[in-house]
């Protein structure tokens, strides 16, 4: 990298110029990969953070994927569920999203509505008493011993557990008796959830959902359920998507420019006994360096606003997946933008270097 | 070692024929001597020059570099050649705009691999042999015309060459530099060993080359001894 690195000093300007544009992007798609994660956050961490391997929803009709907001599973289906071999538990799971209300504030929770001694809840449930996430008991301004009102619902509020959230709400744990008295979405008389929460090893799940007409889920599957995910996911990965590809663009058109600029110089090294190799190698060195660099400060800048915001009410999670994931995605499509850029190197004549054949 | 281009034909598309640049041409240059090889434009002298630079390959003939018979060679080992073995001094210095004089030597150096303190010094020594000790670390922009040939020269030792190829070095330089550079070139000519060959329209300076060769038409048409 001897030209390589005296390029760089030489032409400040230039570098510094499209250094600049790297760490733009760096920040926004840092910012952008954040609010993602923060947002999938807001949305599914109770379902990711259930202790369980697989959900079973009610079988949908022919054609249509599950879904939460359709699925009700009965009491006979979970007790068949645990009684299948190798299923070493099979709990009720009830979701709801209703208002909450305590003291003069109000706020949209998600009730879920677990079964008593069910180990996928933080205990404390119980008839008339419920378990509140930090965020719910936050929004609702309450503390252990404060009542709530769930709906037709006054409960106790027996702890304060966790930050679960469903669907961008705090996540309320009640019990399934009283999860059912909140609305009963069903036409039989028989007791009632959303999900079955299912463990085991070595279960034929196939076998059982056939028999008990369910249709059984991993967890990240189980997550496409949920309808809102699905779309505000898909359109903020799409604009990383797009983001990650305009750097690798923005990174090509520069260093063909950059390219086409020193073609002079790399006849005049070719000339002079320069390995393609070797120039190849000078000019690729060089966008590494850039890329690098840049996306170092653009990481840095991401780190530093969203440690900003993280705490306060906007979703931003700030974890090495968010902040590096990117930026190593930034510097490979960045590094391969510019190999399709310098390969022109290849082509360049040194014969050019001595003028016109005469 | 010296430089021998033995009956070298080369021809470029023209149109739908061919154009002939060197026709039959044959040159020995020994080591220690300078040739000069002067023509009229279009000539086939830079030809000459491209194809015993390895630049080119000719269409027939023989064409040894220091020993080393090139038409046998791939692109990786005619660069390989011309970095260990040919210094080419450019009509144009052609200097790279981001480096200084030094480091324009310097680069030579690490083309070859070699990054240790005895290329700096071997640079340095040479920039002071050309009388640009001073101008060391200027960039090119910094330099004057003059200078920057000198440097464009000192660079085409650097690797301490067996064969000197030189493209109309006085072109762009008033008569006393002009001078100047030839006088330089038949100094270390002559205390190099170097084969040198010398491609010039201008017949000024001819008196420090030790034979002149005109080339017309693709062919080498006189041969005199200075």
């Amino acid at each position: 990298m001897f030209v390589a690195w005296r390029d760089l000093r030489f032409a400040k300007g230039r570098f510094t110029l499209m250094g600049t544009v790297i760490v733009l992007i760096t920040l926004l798609v840092g910012l952008l990969s954040g609010l993602t994660a923060g947002l999938a956050r807001e949305n599914v961490s109770a379902i990711t953070g259930l202790p369980a391997d697989r959900l079973a929803f009610a079988a949908p009709p022919d054609g249509r994927s599950v879904s939460f907001t359709d699925s009700t599973v009965t009491a006979s289906q979970w007790r068949d569920w645990a009684a299948r071999p190798g299923v070493s538990a099979a709990e009720p799971l009830g979701i709801r999203t209703l208002n909450a209300a305590a003291g003069g504030r109000t706020a949209a929770v998600s009730a879920f509505g677990t079964a008593s001694g069910s180990g996928i809840a933080p205990g404390g449930t119980g008839p008339g008493r419920v378990v509140l996430s930090t965020s719910a008991a936050k929004e609702l301004d309450v503390t252990p011993g404060d009542t709530v009102r769930l709906g037709t619902l006054d409960a106790a509020v027996a702890a304060v557990s966790g930050d679960a959230s469903y669907s961008h709400t705090p996540v309320v744990w009640t019990s399934l008796g009283d999860w059912q008295k909140l609305g009963h979405s069903g036409t039989t008389p028989e007791e009632q959830a959303t999900v079955i929460a299912l463990s085991g090893a070595g279960a034929d799940w196939a076998a059982g959902d056939a028999a008990l007409r369910t249709s059984s889920k991993t967890i990240d599957e189980a997550l496409g359920a949920i309808g809102s995910y699905q779309a505000e996911n898909g359109s903020l990965q799409l604009m990383r998507g797009f983001l990650f590809a305009i750097s690798a663009l923005v990174i090509g058109a520069f260093f063909t420019v950059w390219t086409i600029q020193r073609s002079a110089d790399v006849a005049v090294l070719k000339a002079l006994g320069a390995s393609t190799r070797y120039l190849l190698k000078d000019a690729l060195g060089q966008a590494v360096v850039m890329l690098t660099a840049g996306t170092l400060f653009g990481t840095g800048l991401a780190v530093g606003f969203g440690a900003l915001i993280s705490g306060g009410d906007v979703p931003f999670v700030l974890d090495p997946l968010t902040v590096l994931g990117p930026a190593a995605v930034i510097v490979v499509l960045g590094v391969l933008g510019a190999a399709l850029s310098i390969r022109r190197i290849t082509a360049v004549d040194p014969l050019t270097a001595l003028g016109s054949a005469r | 070692m010296s430089l021998l281009l033995d009956h070298v034909t080369l021809t470029y598309p023209d149109g739908d024929g061919r154009l002939t640049a060197l026709d039959a041409v044959s040159l020995d240059v020994p080591a220690g001597s300078l040739a000069a090889v002067v023509g009229p434009s279009g000539s086939g002298k830079s030809s000459l020059l491209a194809v015993a630079a390895t630049l080119v390959t000719p269409d027939s003939g023989r064409v040894v570099v220091a020993g080393t018979e090139t038409s046998s060679l791939g692109p990786a080992q005619k660069a390989e050649l011309r970095r260990e073995t040919v210094g080419i001094v450019f009509q144009q210095p052609n200097l790279l705009p981001s480096l200084t004089a030094l480091e324009q030597l310097q680069v030579m150096a690490h083309l070859s691999g070699r990054t240790s303190r005895t290329a700096r010094e071997r640079a340095g020594e040479l920039l002071d042999a050309v009388g640009l000790a001073v101008q060391a670390h200027r960039r090119p922009h910094q330099l004057s015309g003059g200078q920057r040939q000198r440097v464009n020269i000192a660079r085409a030792l650097m690797n301490e060459p067996s064969v000197l190829l030189v493209d109309e070095p006085t072109s762009a330089l008033d008569h006393e530099r002009g001078a100047a550079v030839m006088e330089l070139l038949a100094g270390l000519t002559a205390e190099r060993g170097t084969a040198t060959v010398l491609v010039t329209h201008d017949r000024t300076h001819l008196d420090r080359a030790d034979r002149v060769v005109t080339v017309r038409d693709g062919r080498i048409t006189e041969e005199a001894r200075v």
